[in-house]
């Protein structure tokens, strides 16, 4: 300590001095992040320390192993085979896709519920808008939690069971010609099963859709060089429709559905959605719906009077002012607060745990880490996962938000 | 000429004629309805759907509502008082409220104690929603935390009395040191405490490097992973042990080299008594002071709140914990210092990115590990930790874009004023970001206090999770959900509704631009 006790600096010109590392701007950045260096080093000691050694304690390690170890439980619904005799690895990835499921499932639903909301909370209609302001505060306000239970308990105790479709004359009865069911177990309805030559079908499916994207650019070509206006909607919805009706036919019905009948005690065959999945997904799209509506008023809000007028002024009809003026510029303000509502849609899907429903959060984050006690393995690759799905959404929606943004020079 | 033209005409007006009033069509009810319901062929149609859905909506919940039962003790009498017909069984909340707001098994003579706390809350908040108020009132709400703490907790008043009391005295002490001694008598105290601080910053250091040569030690070298890791570990050791000394006595040196100004030297010696006396003083004098003068409640276990009041402490307890941290976070995101800066960003990226729900499992049965093993955190604590630490990330996410929007003329008329950074940031950066930031921390703060009915998750019993358990699965309330969950969902909706109608008058009052 002897050596550094000089506080006074008169006559320093250009040569260092330990106290240039407190006093000095240049100097005084590098020392207080390497205090902080050591610091955080010190700190993750401790944790880390108090770690091994509670494990120690408790006679445990960090371990993967069960990964790959027989899971031993049953999930309701899903999207690839599982057996109670699969690994919880297989668990993990089965309740991976069940997120993504009910997340994709309501992002898709609560955009189209939160556009037309918020949309109609700017109609002229009077009554119209107050419904939907009453809509919108009443989802806002109380938590999702809540919504879904409330849901899932009307889902259970307004649908009737299984056994209310059997005998003569049966209390409920299947809708649209015996090929859907909705029971307090959840919803069935058919599948579609592929034969032979099914992927000529598919092919013009995907042909159509090609054809519809190179439909619009052309007309949109059209439009900007030579003012022509070809029309879109109607050739679309044909050329969506019509080659895969055809094919079909030609082809002696490759793709033919599967119909869900009763046998035993539940409804066996054709594709069932569960009552858990299905308040999920209603619960997170109309709560959410709730918020992007707000988001949807703001950014139509945003875009100022003038431009619908001198649109107007340019001779536009009322329905393209909306498509070619309004919207795209709406567009630019409600995609990015979209984007963290399609995160937050994706973050509470793990809530499904209150309901039932085996996704990430009831697999790997509920029953496996219950059934083998690794808290800690369990609870990081939870995490991992769940921040790999957010960053995954977070990076495409930027992608299209930077499409979408104003091209400013 | 006047009299002539009068008395030759048979009449004229003497008083102007009174306004006829507007056309029927044009003014009224009618005129309103015709504008606002059917002013097209499309608006009507909506009108006549909107019509039928609301008079759907009311047949259906009016008889709801006007035959529902106040007074019956099961769900089954509740539905023989009703006979077939449509009606809520409300007899389920009279029957449960105590449950429902404060679970079941805080004492219930001691309910007064929390709802004299909600009321005083309400005293204490108020000074800081509602600016025109007396600027006395906030020395209450300074107060509050102690004697709401006390309040629903119970034990001796004076446990958290002393705790304010040393808060008070750690005031005193940085203002004694910072302004009130002179230099003289500041570089004594500076040598003593730069010493005191520079050996106990090296020992601390040493400990932590022992505590990594431990870890490295039980880690093994057995695969890549465990191979890197060890040699990380080891690594990360020595770097630890060759800069305990030089650290200790520049941290020392730093502390002394502060006497002049006071600025360092006044904090870490605050910092110091603080410290100090909550870990030997706190325990001897309110023992003491309660045996002389014992004023003491029933103390309560944290393990039996429950209710819409756990609900309650749980916002309003992280949402103020959260603030500040977030504040924090927002400067040390916006940082020149690489290291702070992403330290920060991955905090708060780390946070965004994962669920609530994880983290409350992480509280639940990961957080245990982390801490010594003799530690004893209650699970309302580690779930109050998470949860600030979750909210805390949002906030700083508001408060950046609140830093952002500010112009750059400000940071630099700051500059130019020769205000250093803490100056700039507390006179300048911050009153503006934080004005531009209100709604959006409002939205975080209404979106916190819903998110606390997360924790019913992790089997603690808020309203959500009485509900769930308790209430639904006692043999006289088996099938209720409507009525319980729509009370649940009225009283989330009275408070957030009001929230956020308050953060719409605040930003209406605050608006200083002409618009």
């Amino acid at each position: 300590m002897t050596t550094i006790t000089e506080p006074s600096g008169s006559d320093s010109t250009g040569a260092f001095k330990l106290s240039m590392l407190l006093n000095d701007t240049r100097y005084r950045a590098l020392t207080f992040q390497f205090i902080a260096l050591v610091a955080i080093i010190a700190a993750m000691a401790f944790i880390g320390g108090n770690l091994v050694r509670n494990l120690a304690e408790a006679g445990l390690n960090i371990s993967y192993d069960f990964l790959g170890t027989q899971a031993g439980y049953d999930i309701n619904q899903q999207p690839i085979p599982f057996e109670s005799t699969d690994t919880h690895g297989r668990a993990a990835i089965v309740g991976l896709m069940n997120t993504l499921i009910v997340a994709f499932l309501a992002c898709v639903s609560a955009t189209v519920i939160g556009v037309i909301a918020g949309v109609l909370r700017l109609s002229p209609n009077w009554l119209v808008r107050k419904i939907m302001s009453f809509y919108v505060e009443i989802f806002r306000n109380v938590p999702v939690l809540i919504w879904i239970l409330i849901i899932f308990s009307v889902l259970i105790n307004a649908t009737p069971s299984p056994r209310d479709f059997r005998g003569e004359n049966p209390a409920a009865s299947m809708w649209f010609f015996d090929s859907f069911a909705i029971t307090n177990r959840g919803m069935y309805m058919p599948k579609p099963e592929f034969g032979p030559g099914a992927w000529f079908v598919v092919l013009a499916f995907v042909a159509s859709i090609i054809g519809i994207f190179a439909l619009r650019r052309y007309a949109r070509n059209e439009l900007f060089d030579k003012g022509r206006v070809v029309p879109i909607l109607w050739p679309s919805v044909a050329l969506f429709f019509v080659p895969v009706i055809l094919v079909q036919l030609i082809m002696g019905s490759p793709i033919s559905l599967e119909y869900p009948a009763l046998k035993g005690f539940n409804f066996q065959g054709g594709m069932g959605l569960r009552g858990s999945l299905i308040a999920l997904w209603f619960a997170l799209a109309i709560y959410t719906g709730a918020f992007i509506a707000e988001n949807v008023r703001a950014g139509i809000l945003a875009v100022s009077k003038g431009q619908t007028e001198a649109a107007g002024a340019l001779g536009m009809r009322p329905g393209r002012i909306m498509s070619l003026v309004v919207l795209p510029q709406a567009l630019r303000v409600i995609i990015p607060p979209l984007i963290s509502q399609y995160l937050n849609i994706t973050k509470n899907s793990s809530l499904a745990i209150a309901v039932g429903y085996m996704d990430l959060t009831g697999t790997l984050g509920g029953i496996t880490l219950l059934q083998t006690g690794r808290a800690i393995e369990a609870v990081l690759m939870l995490m991992m996962f769940y921040l790999i799905i957010s960053l995954g959404i977070s990076f495409f929606m930027n992608i299209y938000n930077n499409a979408m943004k104003l091209k400013e020079r | 000429m006047a009299d002539s033209k009068a008395q030759s005409v048979a009449f004229v007006r003497k008083t102007p004629i009174p306004q006829a009033p507007p056309p029927i069509s044009e003014a009224g009810p009618l005129a309103w309805i015709r504008t606002n319901l059917f002013s097209g062929v499309f608006n009507s149609i909506l009108t006549i759907i909107a019509f039928y859905v609301v008079i759907r909506f009311v047949m259906g919940v009016f008889p709801w509502f006007y035959n529902g039962v106040w007074d019956a003790s099961s769900i089954r009498e509740c539905k023989d008082k009703l006979d077939g017909l449509t009606g809520g069984c409300f007899a389920v909340l009279a029957d449960r409220w105590d449950h429902l707001l404060f679970g079941f098994s805080y004492p219930p003579e001691g309910y007064w104690r929390i709802v004299l706390s909600f009321v005083l809350l309400m005293v204490a908040a108020a000074p800081l929603l509602f600016a025109n108020l007396p600027r006395k009132m906030l020395y209450f709400t300074g107060f509050f935390p102690f004697l709401a703490y006390w309040l629903i907790w119970g034990g001796s008043i004076w446990v958290s009395m002393t705790l304010l009391a040393i808060i008070i005295a750690t005031g005193f002490i940085y203002r004694l040191v910072a302004i009130q001694i002179d230099v003289e008598m500041r570089k004594i105290v500076a040598m003593g405490i730069g010493a005191i601080c520079g050996v106990g910053l090296a020992y601390l250091l040493y400990l932590g490097a022992s505590e990594l040569s431990f870890i490295a030690g039980s880690i093994g070298t057995e695969g890549i992973v465990a191979l890197i890791a060890n040699k990380a570990f080891w690594a990360a050791s020595i770097f630890t042990y060759v800069f305990f000394i030089p650290m200790g006595i520049f941290i020392g040196y730093a502390i002394y080299n502060s006497y002049e100004d006071g600025g360092l030297v006044s904090v870490v010696a605050a910092l110091l008594f603080f410290g100090v006396a909550i870990s030997y003083l706190v325990g001897p004098i309110w023992m003491g002071v309660n045996f002389i003068l014992p004023i003491e409640l029933e103390a309560v276990a944290s393990r039996d709140m429950g209710g819409f009041m756990l609900n309650m402490v749980l916002g309003t307890v992280c949402v103020s914990l959260s603030i500040p941290l977030g504040i924090v976070l927002a400067l040390g995101r916006q940082s020149d210092m690489p290291l702070i800066k992403g330290v920060c960003v991955v905090f708060i990226e780390f946070i965004r990115g994962v669920p609530l729900i994880t983290l409350l499992f992480v509280a639940n049965v990961m957080l245990a590990y982390f801490l010594p093993p003799s530690s004893n955190f209650d699970l309302i604590l580690r779930v109050i930790i998470m949860i600030t630490m979750f909210s805390a990330a949002y906030i700083a996410e508001v408060i950046r874009g609140g830093l952002a929007a500010l112009p750059k003329g400000q940071y630099e008329a700051a500059d130019s004023l020769g205000l250093n950074y803490n100056q700039a940031t507390q006179l300048i950066i911050l009153p503006q970001a934080l004005k531009i930031s209100i709604p959006g921390i409002v939205n975080v703060a209404v979106g916190l206090f819903k998110d606390t009915t997360l924790v019913s998750i992790i089997s603690m019993f808020d309203l959500v999770g009485m509900i769930r358990g308790p209430i639904q699965n006692s043999t006289e309330w088996i099938s209720v959900y409507w009525e319980v969950y729509g009370f649940g969902a009225l009283l989330f909706f009275v408070v957030c509704y009001s929230i956020s109608q308050y953060s719409q008058w605040l930003e209406r009052q605050l608006a200083t631009d002409h618009r």
